[in-house]
């Protein structure tokens, strides 16, 4: 017992070197993480990530920490499962606890549309070898105590789609613990770094960066800047298939333990869980016009407690502790785009939207396998940037198990 | 809430009537099936997602059902002004003392109470 006194920083603050191997631009977990599997899996430790304000400051901390990898298409299955792979034993890899905690997604359906939709799902969901199975009311009761499966119910349920494996992890540690293993292994994380240009040599490839620090040099750069996405890339000359909008989320006060698992609801529009520190944490779609904002406007969250409230009535006295709002960055299949860039040495990481903590171990891993070969892993070569030349998307927009 | 100043209706409604729809001043190709892939990704995939001044359309939804346009602020979600669809777009520099006069922000009323 020592009084909370002798704690260690976990990871180190160095001065920025004049030449990097790989600058990693947005210190979240998607860019910490890459850092740490271009460590660990590929031998370059000669890393900077550079953040423009606090480490897991941005999306990473503003999100409302679901896992789950049922998804429709192939494409998809495949990214978000080697996610979910990954989920399981991270804490152990890491040497951080996450709290990954497989405590079952369970997605509402209120009408026959929802039913046959959530049926195909689990149908293609187990083609792809990926858990997810179909609850009658009585079921779904059951898995979730405070659910109301009378037909009085303001929007009675008729069943509902449960992926046992799906859950929640702590944000704030994946992204310390990120930082942490990567720094271990000579990672250098800078913070109050603003990136404010992209260096070009005469033939058009990376040079480096410009930043409030001077300018950097390295030989590859990836940017994994979410919502930010476009401003950097315009850096480079490069038009992005993206638009960013707010997306909120709030915690109510803490109380006991109620809430077992992760339950959304599409049709009556939210989705609600219980963190281990007792707040329910509840979100639901975006803003509706775009904005750099990070706040979002106050009818909109309103409307996310209304859907609560129908679907939860005992919840209706509970008070809200804290709003908050991200700037997701929104691809028009509402897919990712991890790719190698039309300039030569620039990576892009974006497009994950409203659900890219999920992602986060698996979009780091095959995203640092891109940058470290210069050629995509084969779960993320479908998702390229040149996809929205050729129409070969990837349609989770309508495909999506949640409404947008 | 936002107060957004319609150029149709002539007055300033809640932002729950409108929605926003795109950006603005961008002519559509009158010969699509003959575009490149090049051209026709630039049109209707490719954005500029300005942080900052951007010129968009919007649409009052629920009131008059007409599209016009708007310049908006994207850090401060602040409508600088807007105008009647058709209308060339506005000098910037021109657009401050306008503004405070036909588009009140929620922040502006706040400062000006105190």
């Amino acid at each position: 017992m020592r009084g909370h006194r002798g704690w260690e920083a976990q990871w180190t603050s160095p001065e920025p070197r004049k030449d990097y191997d790989v600058i990693i631009i947005g210190a979240g977990g998607h860019g910490l993480g890459t850092a740490y599997y271009l460590a660990k899996e590929h031998g370059i430790t000669n890393i900077a990530v550079l953040e423009k304000g606090w480490l897991g400051g941005g999306n990473t901390g503003r999100n409302t920490t679901i896992i789950r990898s049922n998804y429709l298409y192939d494409e998809s299955a495949g990214i978000y499962d080697h996610s979910l792979k990954l989920w399981d034993g991270l804490s152990q890899d890491l040497n951080y606890n996450v709290m990954y905690s497989a405590r079952g997604v369970m997605m509402l359906s209120h009408n026959v549309h929802d039913q046959q939709v959530f049926k195909r799902h689990i149908h293609a969901n187990r083609l792809n070898g990926i858990d997810n199975e179909w609850l009658t009311p009585e079921q779904a009761q059951e898995f979730c105590p405070p659910l109301d499966i009378s037909r009085s119910a303001r929007y009675p349920i008729n069943g509902a789609a449960l992926q046992r494996r799906g859950g929640t992890a702590r944000h704030d540690a994946v992204a310390w613990g990120y930082a942490r293993a990567a720094a271990d292994r000579g990672v250098h994380i800078i913070q109050n770094c603003e990136v404010t240009g992209i260096r070009r040599n005469p033939d058009g490839s990376v040079a480096g960066v410009d930043t409030n620090r001077g300018a950097i040099n390295a030989k590859k750069v990836g940017v994994v800047a979410a919502g930010h996405t476009s401003v950097l890339m315009e850096m480079a000359g490069v038009r992005m298939p993206l638009v960013s909008y707010p997306l909120q989320a709030l915690v109510s006060e803490p109380v006991k333990p109620i809430f077992p698992c992760v339950v959304m609801s599409n049709t009556v529009h939210a989705y609600i869980s219980q963190s281990d520190k007792g707040e329910l944490v509840i979100g639901a779609g975006t803003d509706q016009y775009s904005s750099y904002s990070q706040t979002g406007g106050l009818q909109i969250i309103t409307h996310t407690l209304d859907a609560i409230c129908e679907l939860f009535p005992i919840f209706r006295r509970m008070k809200m502790m804290r709003s908050w709002g991200g700037i997701v960055d929104v691809t028009p299949d509402r897919s990712p785009i991890l790719a190698k860039t039309p300039v030569q040495g620039l990576y892009v990481n974006c497009g994950w939207g409203t659900g890219g903590f999920k992602a986060t171990p698996g979009s780091a891993n095959v995203f640092a396998h891109t940058i470290a070969n210069d050629a995509p892993h084969k779960i993320n070569a479908p998702f390229t940037l040149e996809r929205f030349r050729s129409g070969r998307l990837i349609d989770e927009a309508a495909a999506a198990a949640v409404a947008h | 809430m936002l107060l957004i100043y319609c150029p149709y209706c002539e007055e300033e409604r809640s932002e729950l009537e409108f929605r926003q729809a795109g950006d603005a001043h961008i002519a559509r190709p009158t010969n699509m099936t003959e575009m490149s892939d090049e051209d026709f990704e630039a049109f209707f995939f490719l954005r500029d997602n300005i942080k900052g001044l951007t010129f968009e359309r919007w649409r009052h939804l629920n009131g008059c059902g007409r599209f016009f346009n708007a310049a908006r602020d994207t850090v401060s979600d602040k409508f600088l002004t807007t105008y009647k669809a058709g209308l060339p777009r506005p000098d910037v520099s021109t657009l401050r003392p306008a503004t405070e006069a036909t588009v009140e922000t929620y922040e502006a009323t706040e400062s000006n109470a105190k």
